[in-house]
């Protein structure tokens, strides 16, 4: 498993850090969309890194590679489950699991992202991974 | 002759992988051709979201580490 590396604090700097990545299924509905911006909040507060489901999917080698040692976050909007079953299909275990309609969040084809639903969501992660 | 790419934007981790490459290529006597690739636009178009990387003629063998001399050998055997 990959550690974090507390050496390289160069600005934009791609190098690996950390353990943990989010993957979002970042669908067409009000929770996809939420899924997504909880994914790039997470991030930004240096959670983990946002992590490209689509390439996952595409089956890009150098997507496949780094998820393999690392620990993977899924964050679905609703109980299809896109993205745990992308990652399943690449063979690539999920640590955390999380359905946003679970959340009592209800699924509807507005785009918007309600910041309260989204900060649950974002508040719920947290709570996983500390537990 | 191989082609192998070291894709970093230079940092410590990427220095490391490059000085291993050349370990590596040195060691096993095999024939080949290393570039380092430090755009940042031309890492991320790669598909690489994580550095440092390592393709062998084309195809991604390690990304989001720097693999030992004795691995980058190994890789090179296949």
């Amino acid at each position: 498993m990959a550690r974090k590396d507390e050496s390289c604090e160069e600005d934009g700097c791609l190098c690996a850090s950390g353990d943990l990545l989010f993957l979002a299924c970042a669908g067409g509905s009000n929770v996809g969309q939420i899924s997504n911006q909880a994914a790039v909040e997470l991030a930004k507060e240096g959670k983990g890194r946002l992590f490209c489901l689509a390439g996952i999917g595409a089956h890009i080698d150098s997507m496949i590679l780094p998820a393999k040692e690392r620990k993977l976050v899924a964050i679905d909007g609703c109980p299809v489950q896109c993205t745990k079953k992308i990652l399943d299909h690449a063979g690539l275990p999920v640590a955390l699991s999380v359905v946003i309609t679970d959340l009592d969040i209800e699924k509807t084809p507005k785009l918007e992202v309600d910041a309260a639903d989204c900060g649950r969501v974002v508040d719920k992660i947290k709570e996983c991974l500390r537990a | 002759m191989v082609k192998i790419e070291v894709l970093g934007t230079g940092c410590a981790k990427c220095k490391s992988l490059a000085k291993n490459v050349e370990k590596a290529v040195a060691e096993s006597g095999v024939d080949a051709e290393v570039v380092k690739v430090e755009s940042l636009s031309e890492i991320m178009n790669r598909g690489v979201m994580m550095t440092p990387a390592l393709f062998i003629d084309g195809e991604a063998v390690a990304v989001g580490r720097a693999p030992s001399v004795a691995e980058i050998k190994g890789m090179l055997k296949r």
